[in-house]
């Protein structure tokens, strides 16, 4: 598989609990040696959607590929050259780190085992711990040895679910460099996640809320599809002045950063007539280029106005 | 007192509703609340009995004269004895009890009427099947004011000067297989099952509830494996575990206990082997439709408690009514009872125990295809 082709390519995915649909007719094209963030807050439907791609969930509606199989009726073929992370830690915690290796390099019958498995604990540097028992590793050694369990039968992709929740910045970052890196070897990443500077390590992202495909693309993309414009202000007391601001036509959303305030417009000529009567001495305004997490507001925001009855 | 003042009644409410809202959530646990003591009250009011009576009994009739008719009819009609057999032979006799087909064997010799007229006090041969004490016991100690009631009427006129005797007849109670009657005999054998059936149906009715609870099922399911793997995988090491504790009972009750050990011991460890088998086969069921590893425990005990009960266990099996004793025979510890103490006591080889151990073996393949069926390859 060269590198562009697609990867996933599926159509119309849904998903009902009951009468809830918490994926709605998603449509994704992933290519061969991507990184792909999928993102969207908690309960938008992400997990659900990674677990139909890989044969955990059965699909009610949609249609497509993955990695060249039928992803409704072919999970078996999918699951061999798929390595799934789950977002909860799910190896085995009574058993020992190479303990956990060997068995998932025998369940996907690699070959050569005792090497792969060997070859493994060095690249991980766990060789010398390598008895120790799984449940007593830090959360950061956990999610290592959980991506490690997950490349061994070397996958042609890999679905990573918010793989970084809970780990420390420079394991977070070790992790990306990795995952660059098998990238770079061309493997296809999947990865979902809620933090906008891993949103912005992806060569492309999806963002999705309550079920539904928002927007799609590259990061300067997203942002530029959306025509947000941005003014940062700073100066005293900005909860009162965000009050104020907020009761304004054409602020549509207001963010503190810090010692900044955010506020955001998609008009942007009514958005500079809102702030117009608080650009006095006591503030200082500038235009600044609307970052990804204020999109992703914005679009949560809208999301949430849409359905709201 | 300072503890009571600080009791307050909104907490305390706040965890009566929270208490009522999780039991009323939790059916499961709400049925077995309502359930057990339902099931207890009718198995321990209707079905269980520790005076059975209508009990198979074979005769072998020798003698065509009037008075050994009037005694069998009096043992009928004790309500005791039902005469299922008619045999022609002792051998015929003892194979019938061997396999449990009948717990007595009458024996009336020949020329017992024409004995009994002379005053030769004739005796009449009682076989038992003593493997269960319980069972047994009130019939045989019925049997001698029976006869001697039953012959009053034969002991008027001329043969009047026969009731002054020390008795008309010589009962003669052979009590088969456990000859002093030692109610262990009965109970260690049935303790194998018991402990088997308990331990075997636990550990596998975690099994898979254990791996969806700690969230590694997500983990399993993601692997390319089918059902029939992961189950089968589940429960072969658990047949070593079962093959431990059969052997750890079976040297306590030779050394402990003194149970005779009339039959093999391999066909025992073979018949075990398919016992075992059935009862992790239900396990991993049960493990299949429980949501988490409560459930599963309170299914092994909705399990074991009718199974003790209705199995001959712990009450005689023919002492049930009919409609107890049919749901008896669906559980495997019935008839691993039946065979385990046929082998220990009785000597009873594979052709006797053939016939309870297919229906074990067929609940084995029923409880394991359901398991499969039920064992969901997805999350949903």
């Amino acid at each position: 598989m060269k590198n562009g082709d697609s990867v996933i390519d599926v159509h119309g995915m849904t998903k009902r609990f009951g009468d809830r649909t918490v994926v709605d007719r998603v449509d994704l094209d992933v290519r061969a040696g991507e990184i792909f963030g999928f993102l969207g807050p908690n309960g938008s439907g992400k997990t659900t959607f990674l677990r139909m791609l890989c044969g955990l969930l059965r699909a009610d509606e949609g249609s497509g590929t993955c990695l060249g199989h039928d992803v409704i009726n072919e999970s078996e073929a999918i699951k061999r050259e798929v390595g799934y992370m789950t977002q909860r830690f799910s190896f085995w915690e009574d058993l020992s780190i190479e303990e956990n290796l060997d068995f998932v390099a025998r369940m996907y019958d690699v070959k050569a085992r005792r090497q792969a498995v060997r070859e493994s604990l060095d690249h991980l540097g766990l060789a010398q711990r390598r008895g120790q028992l799984a449940g007593q590793l830090s959360g950061g050694w956990k999610q290592r040895l959980a991506l490690a369990a997950c490349l061994l039968h070397k996958p042609r992709l890999l679905l990573l679910d918010e793989p970084t929740a809970g780990v420390d910045p420079k394991a977070r970052r070790d992790f990306w460099n990795e995952i660059h890196h098998l990238a770079g070897e061309g493997l296809t990443v999947l990865v979902t996640t809620h933090y906008m500077d891993e949103a912005e390590r992806c060569h492309r992202l999806a963002y999705i809320s309550r079920g539904k495909l928002l927007t799609h693309g590259r990061v300067t993309e997203v942002i530029a599809h959306e025509r947000l414009t941005t003014w940062a202000v700073t100066g005293p007391d900005l909860p009162d002045l965000t009050q104020k601001l907020r009761k304004r036509p054409g602020v549509e959303q207001t963010v503190a950063f810090g010692n900044s305030l955010h506020v955001s417009g998609s008009d942007a000529a009514a958005l500079e007539k809102a702030i117009a009567p608080f650009r006095t001495d006591q503030y200082e305004w500038h235009q600044v280029d609307s970052g990804l997490e204020d999109v992703f507001i914005h679009l949560m925001d809208g999301a949430d106005e849409n359905s709201s009855p | 007192m300072k503890k009571w003042r600080g009791f307050s009644i909104k907490r305390f409410r706040a965890i009566l509703v929270k208490e009522f809202t999780q039991m009323r959530r939790d059916r499961l646990t709400f049925a077995m609340m309502l359930g057990i003591p339902l099931i207890q009250l009718t198995l321990f009011g209707y079905a269980i009995n520790s005076d059975p009576r209508h009990l198979p009994a074979a005769v072998l009739l020798a003698d065509q004269g009037p008075q050994g008719r009037t005694l069998l009819y009096a043992m009928r009609n004790s309500t005791y004895f039902d005469f299922v057999r008619q045999v022609q032979t002792e051998k015929e006799g003892h194979d019938l009890l061997a396999r449990g087909q009948v717990q007595f064997v009458i024996n009336i010799p020949q020329d017992f009427s024409r004995d009994f007229v002379r005053g030769d006090r004739p005796a009449i041969l009682v076989e038992a099947d003593a493997t269960d004490p319980a069972a047994t016991g009130n019939a045989l100690g019925s049997l001698s004011n029976l006869f001697n009631s039953a012959l009053q009427n034969d002991l008027k006129g001329p043969l009047e000067s026969l009731a002054a005797n020390t008795g008309p007849i010589d009962l003669r109670v052979h009590a088969l297989y456990n000859p002093e009657v030692v109610t262990q005999y009965n109970i260690v054998p049935g303790l194998m099952g018991v402990i088997l059936t308990m331990t075997m149906i636990m550990i596998t009715g975690l099994a898979i509830t254990r791996e969806r609870e700690r969230g590694t099922m997500e983990n399993l399911l993601s692997m390319p494996t089918r059902p029939s793997e992961v189950l089968i995988g589940k429960i072969v090491p658990y047949i070593l575990v079962g093959y431990i504790q059969v052997s750890v009972i079976l040297i306590a009750a030779y050394f402990l206990f003194h149970v005779p050990m009339q039959g093999s011991i391999l066909l025992l460890m073979i018949v075990a082997l398919v016992f075992i088998a059935a009862n992790l086969a239900m396990g991993i069921t049960f493990s299949t439709i429980a949501k988490n590893q409560l459930q599963a425990m309170q299914m092994t005990f909705f399990v074991f408690l009718p199974s003790i009960l209705l199995s001959g266990f712990m009450f005689p099996f023919r002492g049930m009514p009919y409609w107890a004793q049919l749901v008896g025979e669906i559980f495997p510890l019935t008839h691993f009872l039946r065979i385990v103490r046929g082998i220990l006591l009785k000597g009873n080889t594979l052709d006797d125990v053939v016939r309870q151990l297919w229906q074990i073996a067929l609940f084995a393949l029923v409880a394991l295809t359901i398991g499969i069926k039920r064992y969901r390859q997805t999350l949903d």
